[in-house]
């Protein structure tokens, strides 16, 4: 068994829930019947399974890294190379199901939100891929350390609207894309790019990352032994779905599960319990209950809240969630770079930073860390950074 | 059948005033103003006795999704001012509105306080009922209860999208009102009244005995008094808001009211 289905009320325990406006209601209901039909469909799996192979590239294959694991002093690390699926990171896993989901229930345009682009990118790919209208939201900040990929949206035919409010990053795109929908809703589905957000979409987008861990236990058990798993399995944490794609698949071993999030907008770490954005969650905010702006040198973790599923796993200790710097961040880019000839997205980098932190506990162990993506789109920003 | 009679629980001061108003012919006239801004008080007084049946006061929230521009904007600002939950509710206590004030803010305000103090502290503060946009049916009930307990009257929004099965349900569990949302979108000035305003009213209408008034897209005196044909009264935000952003004095914003109280007495 993997990870457990939310509640009914789509509660992972304490966490979860639909804490919309009324009018999104009945559209939520909607998304939660047409995706649980969907998903038992063999017909609508097949169509998915055969556009992530022969468009998506997967399987995504497993890299062991010995140079990484020499410099780190014995720490046997292996990586899931997300960063090689087409678009660049795990997101496209998650918007082909939404895509082809949103065409099933008659929709006809997307909307999204962006932190550092590669939802939104991913969106914007599936969209152009379905002959679908697409609007993505994304926050000032963002769209000028992410430039590349804004650019990138355009030529893939989408729309980028700029978050003009508050920290003008992703929590802000996040408001703007759920204002759009409330006006849209009956032509519009709201392609949410993480585990969070409203019910169903923490466990739908859990369910359409789940091929993440799938794939990872049969190549960690190829390479390692039947039976054998890692010994930890890391990924970062921002709304958690590359973190719980890769979790679903060992949830059931005994694997340790850790998640990194960065210092800056460590909601587990540093938050307390509170709802925003539909859901109830861990969340960074001021005593009266004002969301809090997270500060994080990677935009696609620059958020205060987290998935609540990742609240629950860390609120019953089935995982736990560690913190990482932003120098530290910037130290495992370059590590990564250097030793194997990776260039990582700077959000994995964070799980990486982790274990070159943590290299003494973990020598002689297995450490399986999820790549969710490459480093292109933060070559810019890190040669501002370096130089 | 009344599916809003609910044994045991007495209506509340909003939904006591909003009843007798409307049964004695008065077309209702709520208008909605951010708490915390400069002077807002006045503002609150002067709409008061210009003619507004109750009045709407919003505790900023940082992040505002049911909002559009104007009360994003003077949510920001408030905040900037340094408002808080429990800085609007100290101004409010022992000032004397005249009217029903109904608190309008988002659910993590409440959350974060716990249900109990949130609820005892709009009761101290004179606050009769509240509104929370994020708040649905399906999760409203651990809030509802602590309301009730301490007879905060908490009203529910009911939307276009609602299919019609869903409206009775919202309507008894609704107090004071049931607050109609008039269009598709969020809170914002529009040109048009969205015909989703008058069929939303009709639906509503149809099922509850309960002040129906409509909110969000309702701009002008016209289009208000248009909307009366049919529903209970209106509830105004973007229109006053956007007056008071741009410096409006208290006086200006009585004028405001007065006309919609004109065109609205008018029919």
């Amino acid at each position: 068994m993997s990870l457990a289905e939310p509640s009914p009320e789509g509660r992972f325990g304490d966490f979860g829930g639909r804490f919309v406006p009324e009018t999104l209601v009945p559209a939520c209901q909607e998304l939660e019947r047409a995706f649980r039909e969907a998903w038992g469909d063999p017909g609508f799996r097949t169509e998915l399974d055969d556009l992530l192979r022969d468009y998506g590239g997967r399987p995504s294959v497993l890299t062991e890294c010995h140079r990484l694991g020499a410099e780190l002093g014995g720490v046997r690390v292996l990586l899931k190379r997300e960063d090689l699926n087409h678009t660049g990171s795990h997101k496209i896993n998650n918007v082909l199901g939404q895509a082809l989901l949103a065409r099933r229930m008659g929709k006809r345009r997307l909307v999204a939100e962006t932190g550092a682009g590669q939802h939104g990118v991913a969106t914007a790919t599936a969209a152009a891929l379905l002959g679908m209208e697409c609007v993505v939201y994304m926050g000032e900040v963002d769209m000028a350390r992410q430039e590349l990929n804004v650019f990138r949206m355009r030529l893939l035919g989408a729309e980028v609207r700029p978050a003009s409010s508050g920290s003008r990053t992703l929590k802000d795109a996040v408001n703007e894309a759920m204002r759009d929908w409330v006006a849209t809703v009956e032509s519009t589905h709201y392609c949410l790019g993480s585990v969070m957000g409203p019910h169903p979409y923490p466990w739908l987008v859990r369910e359409l990352q789940t091929v993440i861990g799938r794939e990872a236990r049969a190549q960690c058990e190829a390479l390692l032994g039947e039976g054998t798993v890692p010994d930890v399995v890391t990924a970062c944490v921002g709304g958690g779905s590359n973190a719980i794609g890769i979790f679903a698949g060992f949830a059931d071993s005994d694997a340790e599960l850790v998640g990194v999030e960065p210092a800056g907008g460590a909601a587990i770490g540093r938050g307390v319990p509170g709802v925003v954005h539909g859901m109830k969650s861990y969340l960074l905010q001021d005593e009266w209950g004002q969301v809090q702006e997270a500060q994080s040198i990677s935009a696609g973790l620059d958020y205060p809240g987290v998935g609540p599923e990742h609240s629950h796993l860390a609120a019953v200790g089935r995982a736990r969630y560690e913190q990482v710097t932003d120098v530290e961040v910037i130290d495992a880019f370059q590590l990564l770079s250097r030793t194997e000839g990776i260039i990582p997205a700077l959000e994995p980098a964070h799980a990486l930073a982790w274990v070159s932190r943590d290299r003494a506990a973990l020598a002689g162990r297995t450490v399986l860390v999820n790549l969710s993506g490459r480093g292109d789109k933060d070559v810019a920003q890190m040669m501002d950074i370096l130089a | 059948m009344t599916p809003d009679a609910v044994p045991g629980v007495a209506p509340g001061a909003l939904e006591t005033t909003l009843r007798v108003a409307r049964d004695a012919g008065r077309k209702l006239f709520v208008p909605y103003l951010t708490g915390g801004l400069p002077g807002w008080l006045d503002v609150l007084r002067a709409m008061a006795d210009a003619g507004a049946d109750a009045i709407e006061v919003g505790v900023p929230f940082s992040d505002p999704v049911m909002d559009g521009t104007v009360i994003q904007d003077s949510s920001q600002r408030a905040l900037h001012h340094g408002a808080t939950p429990g800085s609007v509710l100290e101004e409010l206590r022992g000032h004397d509105a005249g009217v029903p004030l109904a608190v309008m803010t988002y659910y993590n305000i409440a959350f974060r306080m716990g249900h109990e103090r949130f609820a005892r502290s709009l009761a101290d503060a004179g606050v009769a009922a509240a509104i929370l946009p994020d708040l649905p049916l399906e999760e409203v009930g651990p809030w509802a209860a602590a309301a009730d307990a301490a007879a905060v009257e908490t009203v529910l929004l009911a939307a276009p999208t609602a299919p019609d099965e869903r409206l009775p349900r919202i309507c008894a569990r609704s107090r004071g009102f049931v607050y109609a949302v008039g269009l598709l979108g969020v809170t914002g000035e529009r040109r048009e009244l969205a015909d989703s305003a008058l069929d939303i009213a009709g639906r509503l209408k149809a099922v509850t005995d309960l002040p129906v008034l409509v909110g969000v897209g309702v701009s002008t005196p016209e289009q208000a008094a248009r909307l009366c044909e049919v529903a209970d009264g209106v509830v105004v935000g973007s229109a006053v808001v956007h007056r008071i952003l741009d410096g409006g004095s208290p006086q200006e914003l009585a004028d405001l009211v007065g006309e919609f109280r004109t065109a609205l007495d008018r029919g």
